[in-house]
């Protein structure tokens, strides 16, 4: 989630309707990206959402020039606008009541044993507890492998009412755990360029793990179900 | 989790326990022979020899000395087990292959004997990795009899000048000649491709030669 006080000069945008003040745009990331890459030594980009044959999210970069007149390169990419409709299909998951939250260990070496277990597993077992304490496992006919992470603390969660998200009286030792898709949770982690200001994950044992990574000004998301 | 040397539940000691350092050394001389997926580990109170076939024609023997080893115990004659060379590799470069300065993976390496897994404690920064890797029987190996007496020709040299001319060999050659001579050109590959023939000395005198003993020339494809 990026807050648009924090990153645009001009932000202009209205709805379908006052009730319903927000656009759903479908696209396709790598043309996004593309832009996005010519923008990377720009004075100004601008953003704006065009109807001309098809609907397309128009980028519109300044680039220095030496000349006094500015270069402008302008990205036009397909956009598909959602009808209100099907807004519900996307929204965003509610944090779930998870069993166990937890810091995730220094991103570097959790992203190297990921890659390691993917050579050797489909799939990975996350489990955790209370008392800051987390494992990765693989387990196959040929191999298991286990990665103890210790000491990563366990963030303070407080519903509405003051409670405690997960339950009160959980035993600290106890280890919630899902298996997930390795292959998914090694595309989070080589996705990370930069260290994260917080990073953390909730797990409902066997349902779903529930990762929030914080930068700055922006958060990421990520809930990534069990296996059956 | 304390790395510590203690007896398996069983009350038997481990036949083979290995302690490292640094597992980099042990994981980049493996890297060099793995050129199939399975490799056949020897220990004895010398040290460790992983040897790797292909199609009963090439064997790599990757042989690490005791002494390297901070620790090296092997309560039999001799300990031997056939292992997936992949699934170690992995396993030993677990927390990546990159080396940052002061940072390094100390490895323990426990074997109960036939029929168990070879077990892997790895640790770096705090974290500690367990691993098991099934073991199979040992495959008959290859003995070429590399008789010593018998030998004629020997050179050593420095491997980064070979590499280089390894790099640079015409692929489209089928065959790579190796000669070897007491006279000129000492030493020589040659290859045979389709824009012609490279030849590449390596003089005697040369910097890279570490021993030169050649008794009559050879020459062999």
């Amino acid at each position: 989630q990026i807050l648009q006080g924090n990153f645009f000069d001009e932000y202009q945008m209205e709805g379908v309707a006052r009730e319903h003040n927000e656009i759903y745009l479908e696209l396709v990331p790598e043309n996004l990206a593309r832009a996005l890459k010519t923008a990377q030594s720009a004075k100004a980009v601008k953003m704006k959402l065009t109807n001309k044959h098809c609907p397309c999210l128009r980028v519109a970069v300044e680039l220095p020039s030496l000349s006094s007149s500015s270069r402008i390169v302008t990205h036009d990419i397909p956009v598909g606008v959602i009808p209100r409709r099907l807004w519900n299909d996307f929204r965003e998951p509610s944090v779930p009541d998870f069993d166990v939250s937890i810091y995730l260990p220094v991103l570097k070496t959790m992203k190297s044993v990921v890659e390691r277990m993917k050579n050797l597993s489909n799939s990975i077992v996350i489990e955790a507890n209370l008392s800051g304490e987390m494992n990765l496992k693989i387990e196959t006919d040929l191999v298991s492998v286990t990665t103890h992470f210790k000491d990563l603390g366990n963030p303070p969660w407080a519903s509405e009412d003051g409670c405690p998200s997960s339950a009160p009286d959980r035993d600290v030792e106890s280890m919630a755990e899902a298996r997930i898709d390795i292959k998914k949770l090694q595309q989070l982690l080589a996705g990370q360029q930069v260290n994260p200001t917080k990073a953390l994950c909730n797990i409902v044992s066997k349902r779903i793990v529930h990762f929030i990574l914080l930068h700055e000004d922006v958060s990421l998301q990520y809930f990534i179900p069990a296996l059956a | 989790m304390p790395l510590c040397t203690q007896l398996p539940a069983s009350g038997e000691p481990y036949l083979l326990v290995a302690s490292l350092d640094n597992a980099r050394h042990l994981s980049s001389l493996l890297r060099a022979v793995h050129f199939q997926d399975h490799a056949t580990c020897f220990a004895s109170t010398n040290g460790l020899r992983v040897t790797v076939e292909d199609a009963k024609c090439i064997q790599a023997n990757a042989f690490i000395q005791a002494e390297i080893f901070q620790e090296f115990t092997v309560q039999e004659e001799s300990v031997t087990f056939r292992i997936n060379l992949s699934v170690l590799l992995d396993c030993l470069t677990i927390f990546g292959t990159g080396s940052l300065p002061g940072t390094s993976t100390a490895l323990r390496m426990c074997y109960r004997g036939y029929g168990y897994p070879l077990m892997l404690f790895l640790e770096e920064g705090g974290v500690v990795t367990v691993c098991k890797i099934n073991t199979q029987e040992p495959d008959e190996l290859l003995d070429f009899d590399f008789c010593s007496t018998k030998v004629v020709n020997k050179i050593i040299l420095q491997s980064e000048g070979l590499r280089e001319a390894f790099a640079e060999l015409d692929m489209t050659s089928e065959v790579l000649q190796i000669t070897m001579s007491p006279d000129k050109p000492y030493f020589r590959l040659s290859t045979f491709g389709n824009a012609g023939s490279a030849h590449l000395d390596y003089p005697k005198d040369s910097d890279l030669m570490e021993a030169f003993h050649c008794n009559q020339t050879q020459t062999n494809r």
